[in-house]
């Protein structure tokens, strides 16, 4: 028996409330973290994903009692997410109620803190995020090559990493799963990166998140059907009601895609 | 009062959580004593088997728990500890369970920990157990773990990842579950009820 294709809400949190960029900008705000929290939990999320975007150095003081808070409420599994850099300061979020932290950014500056998180926490409390976007080469032999590219800081900064090594690397470093946002799909709600997705999630066998563009549930039915993606996550679709969760799980259900209910 | 077991594990206060969300006084200890007068002892935990039975040993927690009469309810790596020996780190457990803990085998295409929403039942080897009133088999909850205990006379049901495992285990006033029904969603809920409920 296989586990049950994962729906997860991301909250993107700033300053103690949700927001959700269209492309990584244009924030529009989305409501209180913690009663959507709730909400979601009633409507049959299998999971959440909180990512806290507020550009504050030190996050301990905002973060740490926002996660406490949704723990306090939340009877499924959440990540917490956005500026984690240390191994300190993963274990006081897991502390405080979190089961999983993502890195993002720490992790390419420093891919050996996914290994000390890995050994601290384990690796199923270990995500890494991944932004990933096609850049065109033009080559002088091979013109107009498109490659995947790791971007970090919110999607601001180009990598050297190209999208599929890094991944590889990520799981041989302990991580036990791996949020893999399309920023070319992100906010377009045209459907996931399914060629990169499938790419990735059979080369690997920790579980891929797919996240950017899920817009219909047609787009999680060929996400689920076309590639090995243990989960798949979106933001603004749920907050602002187009595609409630307890619709898309029955729509998935009828499609014959295994999940929750 | 609902004692829960204080030891060097984590997500005990997901536990703790989930009963106050249920309106459930409790309380996280390691005195012997309030363990021995509690009405019910949840035995929870996320973490490595050998420094966690360590922990317990060194403290006398391991005949504590053993000798504990009323309900006991162990959770995850809690109810692997409750087995007779784990493969992880070769560690010697509490033995109550009739029962080995293994390390699911690398398997192609199935992924390792056993993460996420699964059926509790999959395999009906029995479903009479005071905790899984009012539930469906195919009713769905939440693991994460990469050892699993074997199926043995103890197993009141089975699910199926990999191999059969036991996802429920129950011996005289033992109870445990491989999953996490503190995370489980209304389901979870409704077996932290049912446990809570069993008569003293």
């Amino acid at each position: 028996m296989s586990l049950k294709k994962r729906i997860i809400p991301c909250l993107d949190i700033k300053d103690g409330r949700t927001v959700k960029g269209i492309n990584f900008v244009g924030l529009r705000d989305a409501g209180d973290p913690v009663e959507l929290a709730k909400q979601y939990a009633a409507q049959g999320a299998d999971e959440l994903c909180f990512l806290d975007i507020t550009a504050t150095i030190e996050k301990r003081d905002t973060l740490v009692p926002l996660v406490r808070e949704i723990a306090a409420v939340l009877n499924i599994p959440f990540t917490v997410g956005g500026g984690i850099n240390d191994v300190a300061l993963a274990k006081e979020i897991i502390k405080a109620g979190a089961d999983k932290i993502a890195i993002n950014s720490a992790a390419v500056k420093r891919p050996e803190l996914i290994s000390e998180l890995a050994a601290e926490l384990g690796s199923q409390c270990v995500v890494v995020a991944v932004d990933t976007k096609e850049i065109e080469i033009n080559d002088q032999e091979i013109p107009h090559q498109v490659r995947n590219k790791v971007f970090v800081a919110g999607g601001r900064v180009e990598t050297e990493l190209e999208t599929i090594s890094w991944c590889q690397e990520i799981e041989r470093l302990g991580a036990g799963e791996i949020l893999l946002t399309s920023m070319d799909h992100d906010g377009t709600k045209n459907g996931f990166a399914l060629e990169l997705t499938n790419t990735i999630s059979r080369k690997l066998s920790i579980p891929i998140i797919a996240s950017g563009g899920g817009g219909t549930s047609a787009h999680f039915e060929e996400l689920f059907k076309d590639t090995e993606a243990s989960a798949g996550l979106a933001a603004s679709i749920f907050h602002f009601g187009e595609l409630p969760v307890p619709e898309l799980k029955k729509q998935l259900n009828a499609a014959g895609v295994a999940v929750r209910n | 009062m609902i004692a829960i077991v204080k030891y060097n594990a984590g997500n005990i206060g997901s536990v703790t959580n989930a009963l106050n969300r249920l309106g459930i006084e409790n309380k996280v200890t390691d005195d012997p004593a309030e363990l021995k007068a509690a009405d019910k002892v949840i035995f929870p935990g996320v973490g490595e088997a050998g420094t966690a039975m360590n922990y317990l040993r060194e403290r006398g927690l391991d005949q504590v728990i053993r000798e504990l009469k009323q309900p006991v309810l162990g959770i995850c790596l809690g109810m692997q500890l409750m087995c007779s020996h784990s493969e992880e780190g070769d560690t010697a457990c509490l033995g109550i369970f009739d029962t080995t803990v293994k390390k699911f085998p690398a398997t192609a295409g199935m992924k390792v920990p056993h993460m996420g929403w699964n059926s509790l039942n999959t395999e009906v080897v029995d479903q009479q157990s005071s905790i899984l009133q009012g539930l469906k088999p195919d009713a769905d909850v939440y693991y994460v773990h990469s050892y699993y205990a074997e199926v043995c006379k103890n197993t009141v049901t089975a699910c199926d990842y990999i191999l059969p495992f036991s996802s429920v285990l129950q011996k005289d006033n033992f109870y445990a579950t491989q999953f996490h029904p503190e995370k489980s969603a209304g389901i979870g809920e409704q077996i932290l009820k049912n446990f809570i409920e069993i008569p003293a």
